[in-house]
């Protein structure tokens, strides 16, 4: 048996959105469990535009995207939600008992009485580079993601890219692989000045190879790599290589939301506005991955939404309790959950 | 008013009345441009309005910004005139510029 993981409310994806959930649903006495693909909170603002600053949030006449995740995360720190990254949600099912029952990619399970959908523009992953005949080799010779080291052992790797994860791994697999070239269309690099010098010393002691360019074709048979066609600045190269890690970085995909049985409209989940609900009871759908008449993809919207949708979940997690409308302000029993009475 | 003009990469021509100020990506979306996406509105964050500058405007147009060349890693076949067409502006001295729309963005 997998061990089950059971919450109030499970919420798929931490983009500023469903981080607000966690407060709206906190104040009413709601536990919650995020799930999101990327390694930490925050979405798009934390992965699209972390130093671009954003106006139209109400009376933060200007804030970072950053900045706007921290004092999210600072916001809702006293309700305690729970966290799973760097996992997908692969299902979603409904239980005999009403409730649903969430899985990821890698096989963990939670329960949950109600789930709330802030997928935003769907998850984050990797980009595949614009290489022909590429997708032949994914998984088998070609990989955007390292799950273990050990897989790299003996193998000519070519990793391509110059931001951090291309670095990162350039430095972590170098020991491992029996060759290591590192390929970037520059010579200059966007990861943290840190890791390039380290990768320069590498490659001054002859430990790894650099090669300015881009990578335009691959070679190889039945999804094993041999070499890959580098075109540099001045002519083409042909590097041997039997494992190719693309570092591209992240687009979003709507990815396994479409499979859970709820109804969408060209990727988007219709909702009604009073609770936010999709087409199954009991599943929400709040944030830029929602569609009613009017929707605007804003931050502020996703907030609105997230306090009404709270509202209605309460009523289905605890059917018996009356919700009395309070003011934080002035609610001592408010107060209470956020920490601030002494 | 500035004069621009889009190569589409199947060669349709694009010639548009640009407002100083605006930048050229806002310019192809207004009227159409098809292989601009622009899909974070402008943001520099995206990489899919990436352009060619015709060899004749690259001294005037300019180089990238370093926060463009980050993004222009993630474009596709990317040249040495290769340029996000959301972090350029229009201007007088533009007048008559000309820039092709890559086989595909990212
Ligand atoms: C460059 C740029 C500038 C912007 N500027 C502004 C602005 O000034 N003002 C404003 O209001 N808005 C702005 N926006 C829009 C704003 O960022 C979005 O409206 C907001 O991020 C939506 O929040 P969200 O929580 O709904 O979704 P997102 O931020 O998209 O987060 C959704 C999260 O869900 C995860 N996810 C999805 N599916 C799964 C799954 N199956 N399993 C696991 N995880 C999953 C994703 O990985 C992601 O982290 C801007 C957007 C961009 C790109
Ligand atoms: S529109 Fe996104 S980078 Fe130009």
């Amino acid at each position: 048996m997998t061990q089950v993981t059971k919450t109030d409310v499970l919420i798929v994806g931490a983009g500023p959105v469903g981080l607000f959930a966690v407060f709206e649903l906190g104040l009413l006495d709601l536990k919650c469990h995020l799930i999101d693909i990327l390694d930490r909170p925050g979405g798009q603002c934390a992965e699209l535009y972390p130093e671009k600053p954003i106006y139209d949030i109400p009376a933060l006449p200007v804030v970072s995207g950053q900045e706007l995740v921290d004092r999210l995360m600072e916001q809702i720190r006293p309700f305690d939600p729970q966290f799973t990254f760097s996992r997908i949600v692969a299902s979603l099912e409904r239980l005999p008992d009403g409730g649903f029952r969430v899985t990821t990619d890698e096989g963990e399970a939670f329960e949950a009485k109600v789930v709330v959908i802030a997928a935003g523009g769907g998850s984050f992953q990797p980009k595949r580079p614009p290489i022909p005949g590429i997708e032949a080799y994914e998984g088998k010779s070609v990989f955007y993601a390292v799950r273990r080291m050990e897989a790299f052992r003996g193998e000519d790797l070519l990793i391509v890219g110059g931001g951090d994860s291309a670095l990162d791994w350039t430095l972590n697999l170098q020991p491992v692989a029996r060759r290591l070239t590192l390929v970037h269309r520059r010579p200059e690099f966007r990861a943290a000045p840190d890791s390039v010098n380290k990768m320069l010393a590498l490659k001054e002691a002859g430990k790894i190879d650099f090669q300015v360019g881009q990578v335009k074709a691959l070679t190889g048979e039945n999804g094993m790599l041999k070499s890959a066609t580098v075109k540099g600045p001045q002519d083409e190269v042909e590097i041997a290589c039997t494992r190719l890690l693309p570092f591209f970085g992240l687009t979003m995909k709507l990815g396994p939301v479409a499979e859970w049985g709820i109804n969408l409209n060209e990727n988007l989940i219709p909702v009604d506005t009073e609770k936010f609900e999709t087409s199954e009871p009991g599943i929400f759908a709040i944030g830029d991955i929602n569609h009613y008449p009017g929707k605007l993809k804003l931050i502020l919207s996703g907030f609105h939404e997230a306090a009404l949708m709270a509202q209605a979940a309460k009523r289905i997690v605890h059917p018996n309790e009356k919700v009395v409308f309070q003011y934080t302000t002035s609610s001592t029993s408010l107060q209470k959950k956020l920490g601030v009475l002494d | 008013m500035t004069k621009l003009t889009f190569i589409a990469f199947d060669g349709a021509t694009f010639e548009v009345e640009a407002e100083n100020g605006s930048t050229v990506m806002e310019n192809a979306i207004r009227n159409g441009v098809p292989g601009i996406e622009a899909e974070c509105g402008g943001a520099c964050a995206c990489a899919t309005c990436h352009v060619y500058v015709d060899e004749e405007w690259t001294d005037v147009v300019g180089q990238p910004e370093a926060m463009e060349e980050d993004m222009l890693d993630f474009a596709y076949e990317v040249q040495p005139n290769s340029r996000l067409s959301c972090q350029i502006r229009v201007r007088e001295e533009l007048d008559g510029l000309v820039v092709r729309v890559p086989e595909r963005q990212a």
